[in-house]
């Protein structure tokens, strides 16, 4: 709580907020128009996506000079910690959106569809050839959907992705002590090793797209299983990618000299960032990939 | 004082002029202000989506518009005022009030905090120019079910990501006013002490974190359903449309919490100012404000308890609907006490805090009518439903919001409000909203349907009896513009206090307040905690 509120560091007018709400809606007006099959569409996507790059460059750049010009003192870097916490919170109930699609899906909707439950008349009225089975290789229905020939496996590319990612927590873990310990040549080291780690993830995890699509047939149109086994791992693929790139900026950063031992929230973020992602992908690994 | 104080103390009075003034600012006054006059014109924009219905209704048959473009209005009416007006009036109270009942110089992230805004005329410029595209704006109602929300036309695509822009902002503001909360008090400010505006805040900021990133994926569900042939809704594929209303409703029935918590928080601030009496059963407010949150996420399939789910399920969230009674009921219970043996008086904004008591009380009820499954059955779509949940939310949430600009104008600007003309406008409203919505609790207990523009001619008379009231209620708000109006302009000057029975840290700063609220923090014996 407040000792003295005179220190509390309150930016002043800044044109970054409106221009990041601008640069937002030019990407939405672009993606929907895209969507929509207008031929502009997609360069408004990539003009709207440059000025959010220009955004992310500017107000981070903003942000990290007024760190560095140390500004930020004890109280405010708790109101970061704690906002970066909600900020956390809100993703897992992100994807909590979707994993309930999948316990939904796997407990009821496929069995119903199969004639369990009180959906004997649904079964027999729609699809009565439908056998309910998880994973669902055969939806209930040709007709827009496809069925594909087997799902991926556990104990191949996951499983090591899975080693992978646990891992990398563990690099990252260790380049903290160095941080704290004031041994820069550890925390640089950990951090390459961190990153390098997210990286050979999002490949493998690319390659086994790759594999998904052209030799095993499953698509995002193959039924309930492709859609959410592609929106689960496809959003969690995207947050280790971006949390790649801002683990990429902490280590340009820790190279230039940034942080010091004790001052260093934005080292901090990234790491709590990185530990979600990891958790996130051991409830995959467990109900996607492996039950 | 430090170097980061001065450093601060350059920036706070040298701002632009003009535009860029608003463009730019972090101040929390500036941004509360903003929000609140975006609610007042997307109030209005709502409101004459909802003159266009209710004209449509004034007589059976087809009179003004095609069938479409009504359902089109029910749809964008309800977005509007659930995430244009009704929230961004909140978050407006927020920024204004908060950081100065809790003594502190601001929020504590002014730049997301000035995000937290500037999103929303933007996201409000996607939804409603979906109003002017080929096939209509969204038409499929607020609720935006699958398959026919998939039936939309161009404004498909913006009507999803209107949602997640507007989510973005809710979510922000709701970080930020925790974090505000939590980091900012003024030493000797501790929780039991906040006032319990700020209370139920936090607990709207929490289920605002919880659910609106849920609404964020189940509309992504429907983006990907629609253009890159996923099935998480269609049951050819496995999947089921009855899914996205389990979704849907995770994120909606906090969401109604959402929009009335802070309600809860004015009022208890209003009764004890005009009743010279402190709040009666403080503590149980808090907790009770929390068992309510808690609640709210395990309600939700009451919403869609005829389309079909286990008995189990119909008995559980039937039993867990009912047992929000309780909570609210100790609420009215604590008001009412606090009046009892007390000298108050009636100015206009407790004329609107007592008009809230007995009407939302009534949204109460017929809402506990509502959560009875087998009953449930016959009333669900009916204008029951419509009757019950503009009970809680006009004469419940908008009630409270417009008590709450009465009682706090005179300090935002320094003048009274013309009390003549606020009574007029509450006598006015509190008459005409009655007209306007009693009728249709009659009309949906006689089985007419919700979001059809034609009727069976035995609706006529209480049809005919509720649009008059519409338009009487409608008209009634532009009074409420002309009041504010001339309080901003001038009038008699205030005191710092304003109200004699005023107790509150808000109240020991001038009226108007300096821009940066409290720049040193307040004696800790200044502070007399939330019973006041």
């Amino acid at each position: 709580m407040a000792a003295a509120h005179t220190d509390y560091y309150i930016p002043g007018p800044s044109h970054w907020p409106v221009v990041t709400s601008i640069a937002i809606f030019t990407m939405f007006v672009g993606g929907a128009t895209t969507l929509n099959g207008a031929g502009i569409g997609p360069m408004i996507l990539g003009a709207g996506f440059l000025l959010f790059l220009y955004v992310l460059f500017g107000w981070f750049g903003t942000v990290i000079g007024e760190s560095e010009s140390g500004i930020y003192n004890d109280h405010v870097d708790v109101s970061f910690r704690m906002g970066m916490m909600w900020f956390i919170f809100s993703e897992v109930m992100f994807f909590a959106a979707f994993f309930g699609a999948l316990y939904y899906s796997r407990i009821y909707s496929v069995p119903w569809l199969g004639g369990e439950g009180s959906g004997a008349a649904t079964n027999q009225f729609l699809w009565p050839d439908f056998v309910a089975s998880w994973p669902l290789l055969q939806p209930p229905s040709d007709y827009g959907f496809s069925s594909f020939k087997e799902t991926i496996g556990a104990w191949g590319v996951p499983f090591w992705n899975t080693l992978i990612l646990l891992t990398s927590g563990g690099t990252v873990t260790w380049a903290h002590w160095g941080l704290q310990k004031g041994n820069r040549q550890q925390l640089v080291l950990g951090l390459v090793l961190t990153v390098l780690l997210g990286a050979t993830f999002v490949t493998m995890q690319a390659m086994e797209y790759g594999h998904a699509y052209h030799e095993l047939g499953l698509t995002l149109n193959s039924g309930i299983y492709g859609a959410t086994f592609f929106l689960l791992t496809g959003f969690h693929g995207f947050h280790v990618t971006m949390g790649t790139v801002m683990l990429f900026v902490i280590l340009m950063r820790s190279i230039k000299g940034h942080f010091t031992p004790k001052h260093h929230f934005a080292f901090e973020a990234v790491a709590w960032y990185w530990h979600f992602v990891d958790v996130v992908w051991i409830g995959l690994f467990i109900f996607v990939y492996w039950l | 004082m430090s170097e980061a104080a001065s450093h601060h103390d350059d920036h706070h009075d040298h701002h632009p002029s003009g535009l860029m003034r608003w463009l730019t600012t972090t101040n929390h006054k500036d941004i509360g202000t903003l929000y609140l006059l975006l609610a007042l014109v997307m109030f209005f924009i709502g409101g004459a989506m909802a003159l266009v219905i209710r004209a449509e209704l004034f007589q059976p048959g087809l009179q003004f518009v095609q069938p479409q473009f009504f359902n089109s209005m029910t749809t964008v009416h309800a977005l509007v005022m659930i995430f244009g007006a009704v929230m961004p009036a909140w978050t407006g109270f927020a920024n204004w009030m908060i950081p100065m009942m809790i003594g502190a110089p601001d929020m504590a992230l002014p730049r997301l905090n000035n995000w937290s805004f500037w999103i929303l005329p933007f996201a409000f410029t996607l939804l409603l120019s979906t109003v002017f595209m080929p096939g209509g704006a969204p038409a499929g109602g607020w609720t935006m079910y699958p398959p026919l929300v998939l039936q939309t036309g161009a404004a498909f695509p913006f009507l999803i990501f209107a949602v997640h822009f507007m989510g973005a902002s809710s979510i922000a503001g709701a970080i930020n006013v925790i974090v505000t909360v939590f980091n900012m008090r003024a030493p000797g400010m501790t929780l039991m002490k906040l006032p319990l505006f700020v209370w139920t805040w936090i607990i709207t900021a929490f289920l605002l974190i919880a659910s609106i990133p849920v609404l964020a994926g189940a509309v992504t569900m429907l983006l990907t359903d629609k253009f890159f042939g996923t099935s998480f809704f269609s049951a050819a594929g496995g999947g089921d449309p009855v899914m996205f209303q389990h979704i849907f409703w995770f994120f909606g029935h906090p969401e109604v919490y959402i929009l009335i918590l802070p309600a809860f928080g004015i009022i208890s601030a209003i009764v004890p100012t005009f009743a010279r009496k402190p709040l009666f059963g403080y503590s149980s407010m808090v907790y009770a404000s929390a068992a309510i949150a808690f609640l709210s996420f395990i309600v939700w399939a009451h919403h869609m308890f005829t389309v079909g789910m286990p008995l189990a399920g119909e008995l559980f969230f039937m039993y867990t609907t009912v047992l929000i009674a309780v909570p609210t009921g100790v609420k009215v219970f604590n008001w009412v006490a606090t009046m009892w043996h007390s000298s108050m008086t009636f100015e206009t904004p407790m004329l609107f805090a007592l008009g809230f008591i007995v009407l939302f009380t009534i949204g109460g009820f017929s809402g506990l009518m509502l959560g009875v499954t087998p009953v449930d059955f016959q009333y669900h779509d009916t204008y029951f439903v419509v009757a019950h949940f503009h009970y809680v939310l006009v004469t419940g949430a908008v009630f409270s919001l417009i008590a709450a600009t009465y009682f706090w104008l005179p300090k935002w600007t320094g003048h009274m409000y013309d009390e003549k003309l606020g009574k007029l406008h509450f006598w006015l409203s509190v008459i005409s909203v009655n007209v306007l919505f009693f009728p249709q609790h009659f009309l949906g207990l006689a089985g007419m349907p919700r979001r059809i523009p034609d009727y069976s001619v035995q609706f006529a008379d209480w049809n005919m009896i509720s649009s008059i009231g519409a338009f009487v209620f409608g008209f009634s708000q532009l009074l409420f513009v002309v009041v504010i109006w001339k309080c901003v302009k001038g009038g008699e000057k205030a005191t710092a206090q304003v109200w004699e029975g005023a107790h509150g840290l808000e109240w020991t700063l001038p009226s108007p307040p300096p821009y940066h609220s409290f720049e040193t923090p307040p004696e800790p014996s200044t502070i007399e905690g939330g019973m006041r």
